[in-house]
């Protein structure tokens, strides 16, 4: 087939246009490993490798793994990443269930007061987490939760925007003959909630688990406001401070970045396909 | 027969369990107290005297309050007026038809907005640096911007826009692009053939078809952008910067409820930001009703 002249130097700046973007999205990623390995100094003194005379113009034998050695000995910054997986896995695995149950609850079963809880979601879904904050504290104050991980994951347990995910997905999918036919040949609900339904709307599940997952692990304000002892802090709360004590400190603060940033970019290039259908899913079949 | 029908009233109740529970304790409480806490000047979440209105007069003549507000205004200004027509612009850029490498670019976009905030911020601290920042050192060396251009003492607000597109360009762009991806091709054809030219094809074909996702990234970007924290919190290390340049109305939130400890006060701002966005919400949509037929 024949390209036009005009058609392919569109093609051409399409990509040229395409590419930079591309570029300035990974310059800052770019720069971020490049200063975790150096000594701070280095940070000041070149933008990404120190030149010298090596591979790429690089002085390599400058770089130095110093600043994690002094993340993961004297800023107990292992601790602070266990506690972040921890909160994300307990955090987003329970709510994933609880939503997949609320979803199903609505999508597949009549019941009286069904309009009502379908209502109850969509109302929670518009109420703004601001005006939550506040009296949230309190409450956990008063049930003695503050300072406690209880008090952070309790709150995030069943997320109306979940239920309201699952309950969209399980319409479709999940078809009333076979819940119907599992019932007559005697399968308990639970059976049929683990055993069918869950297969059923497993990329959703897939999706939201990431979701809640990648939402909990980058979290700052909820852990911030709710945690006073600082070897309860996951890694937004405990680099948040590190940034304040060692300020002009930047390489040491570009490795914690990179530590805490690395896991969920490696979970996500495992998993991306799934997140993207499921984040859009709602958006644009709705 | 009996155990059947028990069973079958019961177990949606008992799967919708776990969301009753939680959704009452702690979002249909909240709301309701903080509604009662708006009206009350607290000390700590212990002690409290009721103000009635008083909060919200106060916070009519605030003058950080109001600060807070301007500065978060411009910032959702900012992303919507020129991070959105980015978004989209990469969207159409990537739905030509031929491109090769659409998933991966859709990854390399993407990938910023899956760093946390606070990283972000964290990540652009060196980066908006006077003298030796990579921004100011780039923009020196290709247009001869000003190198001692100081982003976070004077113009944080600025420096913010900047550090929001990177994180939240791609993030847009995915769901221009999945609308995009929907558009009926046999349309675009029939227009083609009737002799529509681009432009006549992007107002008449593709822009009343992305319009309700459309719709839907605005205001998430609103609400988004009018949530605003972290980033300048992080940035500033855990202040509002010089002159209160970098104050957002959610930090002025903790700041009041938080570091002075008056949830009461708190809970105003934020019932002011709730309803502030209900307008918002609404006038969209009354916008976007307007364009529909």
């Amino acid at each position: 087939m024949e390209v036009s002249p005009t058609r392919r130097l569109w093609m051409a700046l399409t990509y040229v246009l395409l590419a930079v973007t591309a570029i300035l999205m990974l310059v800052p990623f770019a720069y971020l490993v490049c200063s975790a390995f150096k000594t701070n100094d280095d940070v000041f003194r070149s933008t990404f490798l120190p030149a010298g005379e090596g591979l790429l113009g690089a002085d390599w034998s400058r770089l130095t793994l110093d600043n994690f050695r002094r993340l993961f000995t004297e800023m107990d910054f292992g601790r602070h990443m266990l506690n972040s997986v921890f909160l994300a896995s307990v955090t987003s695995i329970l709510a994933t269930l609880a939503s997949a149950m609320g979803g199903y609850a609505l999508a597949k079963f009549s019941f009286a007061g069904r309009a009502f809880f379908t209502n109850f979601v969509l109302a929670a879904l518009v109420i703004p987490a601001a005006v939550l904050i506040a009296p949230t504290y309190q409450l956990l104050y008063w049930m003695g939760l503050l300072d406690s991980y209880a008090g952070l994951i309790l709150p995030g347990i069943a997320p109306a925007f979940g239920v309201y995910l699952f309950r969209q997905a399980m319409i479709n999918s999940v078809p009333n003959e076979v819940l119907d036919a599992a019932r007559i040949d005697g399968a308990g609900e639970l059976r049929i909630f683990f055993g069918m339904v869950i297969p059923l709307v497993r990329p959703m599940l897939g999706a939201f688990l990431l979701i809640t997952f990648l939402g909990t692990w980058n979290n700052f304000i909820s852990p911030q406001v709710v945690l006073q002892s600082s070897e309860k802090f996951p890694l937004s709360v405990a680099i948040s401070q590190l940034k304040g004590v060692y300020s002009q400190d930047y390489a040491l603060q570009m490795a914690g970045t990179l530590v805490s940033i690395a896991p969920v970019l490696c979970l996500f290039l495992l998993l991306q396909k799934e997140f993207i259908s499921g984040l859009t899913s709602g958006a644009v079949k709705g | 027969m009996n155990t059947i029908v028990g069973r079958s009233r019961w177990t949606p109740l008992l799967f919708l369990a776990p969301f009753i529970v939680t959704f009452l304790l702690f979002t249909a409480y909240p709301l309701v107290q903080s509604v009662n806490l708006s009206m009350h000047q607290t000390y700590g979440p212990k002690t409290s005297t009721f103000v009635g209105s008083g909060n919200f007069t106060q916070l009519f003549s605030d003058p950080l309050f109001w600060k807070a507000l301007s500065n978060t205004f411009l910032f959702a200004l900012g992303s919507v007026f020129l991070q959105l027509p980015l978004s989209l612009g990469l969207a159409l850029l990537l739905d030509r038809p031929g491109v090769r490498g659409r998933l991966l670019f859709r990854l390399i976009y993407f990938s910023p907005s899956l760093a946390g905030i606070v990283f972000v911020a964290l990540l652009f601290g060196p980066i908006f640096e006077k003298n030796t920042g990579l921004l100011n050192v780039w923009l020196n060396s290709w247009i001869g911007f000003d190198l001692e251009f100081p982003w976070m003492e004077r113009h944080v607000m600025t420096g913010l826009i900047v550090a929001g597109m990177w994180m939240y360009v791609g993030f847009n762009m995915v769901y221009f692009l999945a609308a995009l991806q929907n558009v009926d091709r046999s349309i675009e054809e029939a227009a083609l053939v009737d002799g529509a030219g681009p432009w006549q094809r992007f107002r008449h074909v593709t822009v009343p078809a992305i319009r309700p996702v459309a719709g839907f990234v605005v205001l998430l970007s609103i609400i988004g952008s009018f949530q605003l924290f972290e980033l300048p919190f992080v940035l500033l290390n855990n202040t509002a910067g010089p002159d209160n340049r970098g104050l957002t109305v959610v930090m002025y939130l903790y700041q009041t409820g938080f570091e002075v400890g008056d949830l009461g006060y708190a809970s105003a701002i934020g019932w002011s930001l709730a309803i502030l966005l209900m307008i918002l919400a609404v006038g969209l949509r009354l916008v976007l009703q307007r364009y529909e037929d």
